[in-house]
């Protein structure tokens, strides 16, 4: 009992001091704006500890992050493995693969207006259909190693991309376009000096969104096959077999691949667009 | 309008390169069930064949190709077969009147239909909540923005199984509840995200026209800006609707549910009928069509009603 209100009045103190950080006059500085979400965060986790300490939470139902953590030092081994085949094998050469093949297609689609209103329609729609579906079928095509991980990733990250790339390149205004003919610059010239980097907030927006899919999709279809490896492998396992706290290792590894992958993609994004407006605030 | 006869078009070809597809794809077991009915196959034995390419097959015989095109598990169905199957899972049984039968998608798309529109609501609560906190407190925006950001980040299929374990651990019955906790996960974040801009949308000058009416906080937030945020909610809605139905699907994919399409994927896949995974993911895309077409209408009608153009 006495851990559990330990770490209710640690939440509550933390809620104070982050209410006076985020009102103080240091509030716009970088430390601050990373010290509040790292208390808010760090809170969550005592609050979990609490919780499931002081109400002695059976591990099988909810480990406790400490458990967590300590299973998670005890199995690189195996994580590093599952890591491997998952995300550096089947999420990653299946992004590589879809976003080229997306935006091959976009640059074709582009220089026909009718197949652009034609397939932008269709491309927006299969963007929101529930594509992890076909995690089965590819399974079925491509057999049970990462080649089949890779082809559900490819057709998962797609539509997004190509829905966002063909908008990115229509981004540019007459005037801009005019003026380009006016230097008389080829369809190429064009397209690399005025049309793409004016794309580059669509594209990236595109290549954000793909990167959690790139992951979901290549864990999914480990649920309908796989090797004795992956992640998606060793999540359905480790529920079976009751090593929970494995489990939650597996979705820490996930999490922190994703937010890695995503925060990767959004340091480029900084680089490369640092005319953007979004970019200046 | 004007794209109209483009998307007709593009759906044509998508629909031929389909059907040519199909040959390729069939032709070995096409080959296979000849040779059992007895024709003469080049090579023969279905062993053998698997090192000759589906092209030097197609060539070699060419009277066995069609049919791939009628095979009872193939590969690749045809867009006709898909069509069939549904037909059969869903208008003809409701003419039986069966339409309810455990057998009909029309029973699995509405088991998956109840979870969206849960996880939808539960996901919309959530994120408006949050968006008012953010807008209206600065250490909820500090807090919670990067780690929202965060939390879409996190694969939540691998949540998934843990979510659906949990919740019968502690004594939460079927899986409606574990399914419509992924799908809000998944649907709260462009709601937030989309609110928070929607209810920032005022400008300055309407603000202090407000403060000069002496208006109370919560009068602003009601006169101002929540009506001058509807048009962000509902395109952040329909983000949110096919993220819900993702995630019912996604929730419905591992570990054995019976019902639901999701389930009839897995179904499908683990007892080897092709036409019941492809027709599940039909009835899927049909049904996303339809939520984010009602929600399109709904946006139409309210934001007319409102004086605001689409």
């Amino acid at each position: 009992m006495i851990v559990l209100a330990g770490a209710l009045v640690f939440w509550a103190v933390a809620w104070a001091v982050n209410a006076r950080l985020a009102n103080s006059r240091y509030r716009d500085t970088r430390a601050v704006r990373v010290a509040v979400p790292v208390l808010f965060g760090v809170t969550l986790l005592i609050l979990w500890e609490g919780l499931v300490r002081g109400l002695n939470v059976s591990p099988v139902i909810l480990p406790a992050p400490s458990a967590v953590a300590a299973t998670f030092a005890a199995s690189t081994g195996i994580l590093w493995i599952d890591f491997v085949q998952t995300f550096l094998k089947g999420a990653l050469s299946g992004y590589a693969i879809g976003v080229c093949a997306a935006m091959v297609c976009a640059l074709v689609i582009d220089r026909s207006l009718f197949l652009t209103r034609g397939l932008l329609p269709i491309g927006n729609f299969f963007a929101a259909l529930p594509i992890v579906g076909i995690a089965p079928i590819m399974v079925s095509w491509f057999g049970f190693d990462w080649q089949s991980k890779a082809a559900v990733v490819v057709v998962m990250v797609f539509f997004p991309i190509l829905v966002n790339v063909v908008q990115g390149l229509r981004a540019t205004e007459a005037m801009q376009r005019d003026l380009m003919h006016t230097y008389a610059a080829s369809y190429i010239q064009t397209l690399l000096k005025l049309r793409l980097p004016a794309a580059l907030p669509f594209i990236f927006n595109g290549l954000k969104i793909a990167t959690t899919l790139a992951l979901i999709g290549a864990i999914v279809a480990e649920y309908f096959g796989s090797p004795t490896r992956g992640m998606g492998f060793r999540i359905s396992t480790g529920i079976g077999s009751l090593s929970i706290d494995l489990v939650w290792a597996e979705i820490a590894v996930a999490a922190l691949a994703g937010s890695v992958f995503y925060g990767i993609m959004a340091f480029i994004e900084r680089r490369m667009t640092f005319w953007h407006p979004a970019q200046r605030g | 309008m004007k794209s109209v006869l483009p998307v007709l078009a593009v759906l044509s070809v998508i629909v031929g390169l389909w059907y040519a597809a199909v040959a390729p794809m069939n032709v070995r077991g096409a080959l296979d069930q000849a040779e059992r009915a007895g024709a003469e196959i080049v090579p023969e034995g279905s062993f053998t064949r698997f090192d000759v390419s589906v092209w030097r097959l197609m060539l070699d015989n060419p009277a066995h190709v069609a049919l791939g095109y009628a095979l009872d598990r193939p590969r690749l169905p045809t867009p006709a077969q898909v069509g069939a199957e549904l037909w059969k899972t869903t208008g003809d049984m409701a003419m039986r009147g069966r339409a309810f039968s455990k057998r009909s998608l029309f029973y699995h798309g509405w088991i998956t239909l109840q979870s969206t529109l849960f996880g939808f609501a539960l996901g919309t609560v959530l994120g408006i909540a949050g968006a008012v906190g953010v807008v209206y407190s600065r250490v909820t925006e500090m807090s919670l923005m990067p780690l929202a950001i965060i939390s879409q980040t996190v694969p939540i299929v691998a949540l998934a199984p843990m979510i659906i374990v949990l919740s019968s651990q502690l004594g939460v019955e079927g899986r409606a509840v574990p399914k419509a906790i992924i799908s809000a996960y998944l649907c709260y974040f462009p709601v937030l995200v989309g609110m928070v801009s929607g209810l920032r949308a005022p400008a300055l000058s309407q603000l202090d026209l407000l403060k000069t009416y002496d208006a109370s906080g919560l009068q602003t937030f009601l006169k101002l800006r929540l009506p001058a945020s509807l048009p962000y909610l509902f395109t952040s809605l329909k983000i949110g609707i096919a993220a819900a139905l993702v995630g019912t699907i996604v929730g419905e994919l591992p570990t054995g549910a019976i019902s639901g399409l999701g389930a009839r994927i897995l179904i499908g896949d683990q007892f080897g009928t092709p036409l019941a995974i492809w027709s599940a993911l039909f009835a899927a895309a049909i049904l996303a069509g339809v939520l984010i077409t009602t929600l399109d209408i709904v946006q139409r009608l309210t934001l007319r009603r409102m004086g605001m153009s689409v």
